[in-house]
């Protein structure tokens, strides 16, 4: 006998992350939403209002603006804050750069795992003591056992060895002062899912994410976009002597730090062209997009040990 | 059972996976993953290349679920990983945990989620001590349907017989412990997780076999967790109070906001809110803005009672017709997780769906010897101790008993000098 009624596998999805939201907002004190403008991050302000609506958010959005975000995505990023009436802080890699909190190697070098410093920053800041993110558990082999919530120390750090049980929906983002919990109410979602979700909602993204033609050189395999304006003007990753400028069809499957982050060939102009794309695609999306990942499986874990989200 | 009008979309299996070191448990992941096409080319790349610089020819598919750094480095895994693959029906959610004893709390951790159970059996060594603790470990935590992959059958020349005599030892040790006689689904399957002979493909190793593949059973068993259930059962996480003074509509506007964990609620259904037993009638049920006329289990909505009554976070909405008095005292069979005891002096605090109360030990009946299922006198707990005991709770709490409903008959407990979760309970 089975009469029981079943969710669709994007609506238990969906279910899952607002029950999550929902616990984090009456577990914690002071929880943010970490929200960049990226896919993974609209999908969670989607989730958001349908766990909250028609109240407000029982917490603001925070960007940590590495200044090397694409212009399209920081655009977007203000418009949908602004739609949404929701308060959204910003805080950004380039003040704690000038704090001396920060320190490059290198001016040009990739600037998100230096994120880590400046969400701490902010956390202290705001004494936050949970920030919702959009990571998932498919992104990353050192991501398949991050918790739901994910306990961090008073120094951001994740001790692998010491992270809580986690049993059936019942969830621990208990904390004493100055630890923090990290929820990542999409966990269980595949870059499939949140595509199919993304169609489903009619979610608008940034442009970026669409294909474009674009200024690209070839490096070591992987596709370098040229020339990319910031908001202040300057223009990011200048070819270098010798190489040979493409104008190419692309487009992003992931949108962080432009020194590190690589679009993939593609002529998907619609959601539903991506969607169909990434069922057939032969490439995980951190594998094709991602220049700073690759030297090693566990440079991932080295950097949510340092305060990562 | 041919199920010809298939919907376009089944829903979402959460399973596990448990077996003994070596008895192939990454390489049947693995192979799932490879035959539903969820392994990319450079995730693939990538395990070629450390199967080659650990000197093995083949690609070894068990690398697929090697976990973290430090792990890797020991060689063991050691905590619950979870992975994904989807196919195009269905998706799945897979928990991997390792079998050893001394990792049992994982088991549970890993079973608390899982509506299907892969219980591995290596042919050549037929049901073994291991066996009997993970199929004991399923049945506690409740799984309804388990699956007894007979693996490695290659290696007994696909023999039959060798199938059939597991089957009939499972099912005379299945009888002992009660798992075969309160409706518990059991199958059985012969394979080679190798040659990915009736995983997802049938090939043609063992054409004495006509019983379902592996993907077969994964795809037809219900996927919601709460199958057995129909008592509607809504714990409230945060109450909606937005009071925007602009919008007159919104002025009185008072939303329970939870998910439903059994059951399932319709706009006029009478309802009771517990622990207060104060009854009320549903006004509306509504996902975000949007206005919905009922809400099934598993689904996170907001409610709105016609009355106004003082409901918070930890109250839990049911039923009229199927409330229960809330208790003070519960019986529970528990799984201790800490590498601190369970101390009888100390108070603990019970997280119970939203609701905590404290907690005090009333007493340790026995815990269970997982190896034997023997019962032992017990003073304390240690980590991976699974005992029953008493509790007694200073907060009211609306229960069901664990057999009848996970998901209000589960809780942890957490040690409040920590806060971590030390321990997680069954109620009985
Ligand atoms: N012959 C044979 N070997 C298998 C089969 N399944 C797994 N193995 C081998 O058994 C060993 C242990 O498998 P693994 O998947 O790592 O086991 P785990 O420890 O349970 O994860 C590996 O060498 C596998 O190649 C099978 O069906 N037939």
């Amino acid at each position: 006998m089975n009469t029981t009624k079943t969710l669709s596998h994007l609506d238990w999805l969906e279910a899952e992350a607002i029950h999550i939201m929902r616990e984090v907002a009456g577990q914690c004190e002071r929880p943010v939403l970490l929200f960049s403008g990226g896919k993974d991050s609209l999908c969670m302000l989607r989730i958001a209002e349908k766990a909250f609506r028609p109240g407000r958010f029982p917490f603001p959005l925070l960007h940590i603006d590495t200044g090397h975000n694409y212009k399209e995505v920081i655009d977007f990023r203000d418009k949908r804050a602004a739609e949404l009436g929701e308060r959204l802080i910003v805080r950004s890699v380039e003040d704690s750069m000038a704090r001396g909190t920060v320190v490059l190697k290198n001016e040009n070098e990739p600037r998100n795992k230096h994120q880590s410093v400046t969400l701490l920053e902010a956390i202290t800041e705001f004494e936050f003591d949970a920030c919702i993110g959009g990571a998932r558990r498919d992104e990353e082999k050192a991501r398949a056992k991050e918790r739901i919530m994910s306990f961090r120390d008073e120094f951001g750090q994740w001790d692998p060895k010491n992270q809580r049980p986690e049993l059936w929906d019942l969830y621990n983002a208990r904390t004493h002062k100055g630890e923090n919990i990290r929820a990542f109410p999409i966990s269980n979602w595949t870059e499939m899912d949140v595509w199919q979700y993304i169609e489903r909602e009619n979610l608008e993204l940034p442009s970026i994410y669409f294909a474009h033609t674009r200024p690209i050189v070839m490096r070591s395999g992987a596709i370098v976009p040229i020339n990319v304006p910031l908001a202040n003007g300057e223009m990011l990753n200048q070819p270098k002597p010798g190489e040979e400028i493409i104008a190419m069809q692309v487009r992003f499957r992931t949108v962080g730090d432009i020194t590190c982050t690589a679009p993939v060939s593609s002529d998907a102009d619609t959601v539903s062209k991506i969607v169909l794309e990434t069922a057939t695609t032969t490439i995980t999306e951190r594998g094709a997009t991602r220049l700073d990942d690759q030297t090693s499986d566990a440079s991932m874990e080295q950097r949510k040990k340092e305060g990562y989200f | 059972m041919n199920n010809l009008m298939q919907p376009q979309d089944n829903g979402l299996l959460r399973f596990m996976t448990c077996g003994s070191v070596d008895d192939g448990k990454s390489t049947l992941i693995g192979r799932l993953l490879f035959d539903t096409k969820t392994i990319l080319e450079d995730t693939l790349t990538n395990i070629t290349r450390t199967s080659n610089k650990r000197g093995m020819d083949a690609v070894d598919l068990s690398l697929l679920t090697d976990g973290l750094q430090a792990e890797r480095e020991q060689g063991i895994t050691i905590d619950v990983a979870y992975r994904y693959f989807s196919t195009g029906t269905r998706k799945y959610i897979i928990a991997d945990a390792p079998g050893h004893e001394q990792y049992t709390r994982n088991m549970v951790t890993a079973a608390s989620t899982a509506n299907l159970a892969i219980i591995l059996i290596d042919a050549r060594k037929g049901v073994l001590t291991q066996t009997r603790r993970h199929s004991f470990l399923a049945h506690l935590v409740g799984i309804p349907h388990i699956v007894v992959a007979v693996n490695k059958m290659d290696l007994v020349n696909h023999d039959q017989a060798v199938f059939d005599k597991i089957r009939t030892d499972y099912l005379a040790f299945a009888a002992q412990i009660g798992l075969a006689n309160n409706g518990s689904d059991i199958r059985f399957i012969p394979m080679s997780a190798l040659n990915g002979d009736m995983l997802v493909d049938r090939n043609d190793a063992m054409p004495w076999y006509s019983g379902e593949t592996l993907l077969e059973i994964l795809e037809q068993v219900p996927a919601t967790c709460t199958e057995h259930n129909d008592s509607f059962r809504f714990p409230v996480q945060y109450v909606c109070r937005p009071q925007a003074s602009d919008d007159p509509e919104l002025h009185d506007f008072r939303g329970f906001m939870g998910r439903v964990e059994s059951g399932e609620i319709a706009v006029g259904d009478k309802v009771t809110v517990l622990p207060s037993g104060q009854g009320s009638t549903v006004k509306a049920i509504q996902l975000g803005n949007d206005k919905l006329q009922t809400a099934i289990s598993e689904q996170s909505v907001t409610l709105l009672l016609e009355d106004e009554i003082d409901i918070s976070r930890g109250d839990m909405i049911v039923r009229a017709s199927d409330a229960k008095e809330p208790v003070k005292q519960i019986e529970a069979m528990i799984c201790w997780l800490s590498e601190t005891p369970l101390s009888t002096a100390r108070t603990y605090t019970i997280r119970h769906t939203t609701r905590e109360s404290k907690a005090k030990v009333g007493s340790i009946a026995y815990k269970v010897d997982v190896n034997t299922l023997e019962h032992q006198a017990a003073q304390g707990l240690n980590m991976n101790d699974i005992a029953r005991i008493e509790f007694k709770l200073a907060k009211p709490l609306a229960v069901d008993s664990y057999a009848d409903n996970r998901a209000t008959g589960a809780f942890i407990v957490i040690d409040e000098s920590s806060n971590n979760t030390v321990g997680a309970g069954m109620i009985i």
